[in-house]
């Protein structure tokens, strides 16, 4: 398969950036979407050119690290991947593919298609976690027994692997299908019901901090995220914001 | 058999505690010194990766009072490849009422790993492999559950029960996101300071002490001095020195590697594990491999036709796999190892993917896989969903659909990653499966406090070399790292630290760390100015090739002779010809692999050379000199019952100025004395 690539080139947090074109020639329908991108940086290298900088490590859709708009998709056109796992298969030779970085003011360019999200960390850092000492000397695991349904709820939101996909595509570039996640895994549970009240107003406040935009319930991060976290979860988070307030 | 001169060092100690086996944890923390919390504030811990080791050991000793800085080279903790663990955890729960206890989570270990475990770390393993759940449960980890409400189990291999938790096929995230949740809390509190984005590329030893580390800023290139009383390493395994592995493609040795250049002991290195459940390898441009998880073989049933020209025509694309009728398919774990079928030990299966395939009976274009069928599972389970429904005579269409479902609700995940990556559906067709690395049994040495030879360092989780002998056991890796990081090493590092209570803050302004610091950085000037003719990832897919060809599933002396010298001129070669595009001070990821690379040059020829002084098989080294007639692992107690330390045969910085041969390391040996169990020879049959 031949391509035509426009890619994002930006040296630098504060240089300017701009799309630059490449040729690519030999790429196969068995290759996943990085593996192209190897191919071209292999080739970069030999020509003595700066390779493309991308953020990548598992490889296999869990770690969250990966995180390219292909096409004006986040995570690129197939549905409940990763990039690393979208494969060349889905695109036809001759083929024109424009690849850049998640856009948001929270998650400013470090360098060419890589963004720093640590504002996603600083917002869990805020309350996402059930306040229990590391001690294993609490309650038996299964001293409280959580309804089925409610620990699958649980498990799905907490399913999120934080790539940010939902503020790449939010026009508003909200966080809130990511902080609903976390809110909702642990609204759901016995034990994450103590600081429900606390968690969420001081997550949602570190969202607010952080400069990402408003929730106006388009559901595009939903379709986006590919891990499927529902928009179940905002609704859930609403609820216990709007609790949070009354107590 | 092999004429290789081995020099040999002073026998080491493993400073294990007196006493009954089930009473030697008890008794050793009764008796250690303790910190109290007033000068706890005064001490200062280093920990390298955020894993499931290193984000629960970070996390637990910031809860205790110490000052701790933890290191990840990713961009959040979250990240770490403890992550993609996906079957499950394994601990002696006994919810399920089959007979389990302490005592046979501890069995099965050290038997899975073919005797060559220490006993009193494995018991120590099993013996809080219970609290890691109470723990996990407390924070939010949503693990399975039945209707009842209660937490479900299912079975991994090498065992007679079911003592694995999980959460669908993503319990490594979950427990992940769980210690990450009480790293955050730490973080959040100040007693955790944070370096995302950041590498230990070097040991800083004072006076025989670990001391501190160089790291380098991964954005800025910025080169940095830490110091502390304590370095703990929870830096992961190295499948990668093979290139193809399971692995992050970030996934590196250098952190263990520079440590052990600077002193540390790095500890049975032929001791690697090869999954038997990976997805083949397809084109040359593979950058990784990706595993599909050991619970699959709960309801998998692997095999490869029985006749020749049947796998003829399925490599050739003629034939389907449905195709083939029930009588000509092969089932050959179940044929070969009645008692456990297809759940025997990884290793176990993995040769026997192997030999089946090198017998002509491949299944793919490549000859290099076997089926793993799920259809069996399928009738089961739908002719059950029917019975509780109550629909009689269900058709054949219907109990396909429900048993589907039910393969769904449990796989789900895992199907639709194949899918994904094969565009083969496995609910209608049998997944291709082939071995492919993806756990280091060995690694840096460490005593009973996990301490290596050199104080004040300590090793946790996969990058230590203690607990799972010459194999793992599945869903085991993340009862190591937890308990490692929540509950071994939070009472051990006490100990060495209550002599450290008047230290004060070390400075940095020593020579040791200028002397660190300047060093590294002329490797890291090396690599930018020696605009070599290949790039890193050339001579990585080289050494990867050697590596699995040679020091790989099956080893001989004559293969791995060859592995050595080929190794050794593969890396000369790196040194002369390696080009790193970029600059030092910037954000350069070339620069990053190169150093990696550097690394695995050095730990690739150490392992085959641990793999050749090894003159038998065990668990997942298997040398074909050393086999039963059946084809089956031969042990030598009498000579082989030690765990072999090697000692770095440079001083620390003369790579690359200087040809080092790995084949010059010094071999400590670690007796492995059996008190309470008596190697026998493993049987799955």
């Amino acid at each position: 398969m031949k391509l035509n690539l426009k890619i994002w080139r930006q040296a630098g947090p504060n240089a300017k950036g701009r799309m630059v074109d490449y040729k690519i020639d030999g790429v196969e329908s068995d290759m996943s979407f990085l593996e192209m991108l190897d191919l071209l940086n292999e080739k970069l290298i030999g020509k003595g050119d700066e390779p493309i900088a991308f953020d990548h490590d598992c490889r296999e859709g869990i770690c969250g690290m990966c995180s390219l708009f292909i096409n004006g998709e986040a995570h690129g056109p197939d549905r409940l991947i990763t990039t690393c796992q979208l494969h060349m298969r889905k695109f036809n030779d001759g083929d024109t593919i424009t690849i850049e970085p998640w856009r948001a003011n929270a998650f400013p360019v470090i360098k060419d298609l890589i963004v720093d999200r640590s504002a996603l960390d600083r917002i869990q850092q805020a309350g996402g976690y059930i306040s229990v000492n590391t001690s294993g000397r609490s309650v038996d695991a299964n001293n409280i027994p959580i309804p089925k349904k409610d620990a699958d709820m649980a498990f799905d939101a907490a399913t999120c692997i934080g790539c940010g996909a939902c503020v790449a595509t939010c026009k508003n570039a909200s966080a809130m299908l990511f902080v609903s996640a976390k809110v909702a895994q642990f609204a759901l549970l016995p034990q994450g019901r103590v600081e429900a009240a606390k968690r969420v107003q001081d997550m949602v406040a570190a969202m607010d901090a952080e400069g990402f935009g408003s929730c106006t319930n388009t559901g595009a991060c939903e379709v986006e995220c590919p891990k499927g976290i529902s928009l179940t979860n905002i609704a859930i988070l609403n609820k216990e914001f709007l609790l949070a307030q009354t107590k | 058999m092999s004429t290789i001169n081995i020099k040999e060092g002073t026998p080491l100690k493993a400073k294990i505690p007196e006493g009954d086996l089930a009473q030697k944890w008890t008794i050793y923390k009764d008796k250690i010194r303790l910190v109290s919390p007033a000068n706890k504030r005064n001490l200062d811990i280093i920990v390298v990766g955020t894993g499931l080791a290193g984000a629960s050991a970070a996390a637990s000793l910031a809860e205790m009072g110490y000052n701790v800085k933890a290191f990840a080279f990713q961009d959040s903790p979250r990240r770490a490849h403890s992550i993609a663990a996906q079957g499950g955890i394994n601990a002696s729960k006994n919810y399920q009422n089959d007979g389990d206890s302490d005592w046979r989570l501890f069995y099965d270990t050290i038997k899975g790993g073919d005797y060559r475990g220490r006993e009193a770390n494995t018991y120590r393993l099993a013996e809080v492999s219970g609290a890691i759940i109470d723990q996990a449960v407390m924070q939010g980890v949503p693990f399975a559950r039945d209707y009842g409400g209660l937490l479900d189990n299912r079975s991994f291999g090498g065992v007679l029960v079911s003592r694995t938790f999980y959460a669908k096929g993503q319990t490594g995230q979950q427990l992940l996101l769980g210690a990450y949740s009480a790293l955050n809390r730490q973080i959040a509190r100040g007693k955790v300071e944070m370096y995302n984005r950041h590498e230990m590329i070097d040991l800083v030893v004072i006076d025989g002490h670990a001391r501190g580390i160089i790291a380098r800023n991964l954005v800025t290139g910025e080169i940095e001095r830490h110091s502390a009383h304590a370095v703990v390493l929870g830096s992961g395994g190295y499948s990668n020195a093979y290139f193809l592995s399971t692995n992050a493609m970030g996934s590196n040795a250098t952190a263990a590697w520079r440590a052990h250049r600077k002193g540390a002991y790095f500890a049975n290195p032929a001791f690697v594990q090869i999954h038997p459940t990976c997805i083949p390898r397809s084109s040359e441009h593979q950058s990784k491999l990706t595993l599909m998880s050991e619970s699959l073989r709960n309801d998998g049933r692997i095999w490869v036709p029985k006749k020749l020209e049947d796998a003829k025509a399925l490599q050739q694309g003629k034939l389907k796999p449905t195709e083939i009728p029930e009588e000509d398919r092969d089932y050959y774990l179940e044929r070969r190892y009645p008692a456990f079928g297809n759940l025997v030990p990884r290793d176990v299966a993995s040769r026997a993917a192997k030999e089946r395939c090198d017998a002509g009976f491949g299944v793919n274009k490549t000859g290099e896989a076997v089926y793993l069928d799920f259809s069996t599972a399928i009738e089961r389970y739908g002719k059950e969903q029917a019975h509780l429904k109550g629909i009689k005579n269900p058709s054949k269409k219907l109990i396909t659909e429900l048993g589907e479902k039910v393969i769904e609700q449990k796989y789900g995940n895992l199907f639709q990653m194949y899918e994904k990556i094969t565009d083969d559906n496995p609910y209608k067709t049998p997944m291709m499966i082939y071995p492919a690395n993806h756990y280091s049994m060995g690694g840096l040495w460490v005593d009973y406090d996990l301490q290596s030879n050199l104080p004040g360092l300590f090793v946790i989780g996969e990058a230590n070399f203690s607990d799972h002998g010459a194999n793992r056991l599945g869903a085991s890796a993340l009862m190591q790292g937890l308990a490692d990081g929540y509950f071994v090493l939070p009472y051990t590092i006490g100990d060495y630290l209550a002599d450290y209570i008047r230290e004060g803050k070390i400075p940095t302004d020593t020579p040791e760390f200028e002397e660190a610091e300047e060093k590294v950085k002329e490797e890291i000037n090396f690599f930018i100015n020696n605009k070599g003719k290949h790039s890193v990832d050339y001579f990585h897919k080289k050494l990867g090739k050697i590596m699995w060809d040679k020091a790989g599933l099956a080893r001989n002396a004559k293969g791995l002779k060859e592995a050595i010298k080929e190794i050794q001129e593969l890396r000369s070669q790196f040194w002369k010809d390696v080009r790193v595009p970029g600059k030092a001070n910037e954000y350069n990821p070339e620069l990053e692999k190169a150093g990696y690379v550097a690394d695995f040059l050095e730990l690739g020829e150490l392992l085959a050379l641990d793999a050749l002084n090894r003159n038998e098989s065990c668990g997942g080294h298997f040398r074909e000199e050393y086999q039963t007639e059946e084809g089956e692992a031969l042990r030598d107690d009498k000579n082989y019952a030690y765990a072999a330390a090697w000692e770095y045969p440079a001083k620390p910085y003369e790579r690359f100025t200087k040809h080092v041969n790995m084949s010059d390391a010094i071999l400590h040996k670690e007796p492995l004395i059996f008190e309470f169990v008596k190697p026998t020879t493993r049987s799955y049959k």
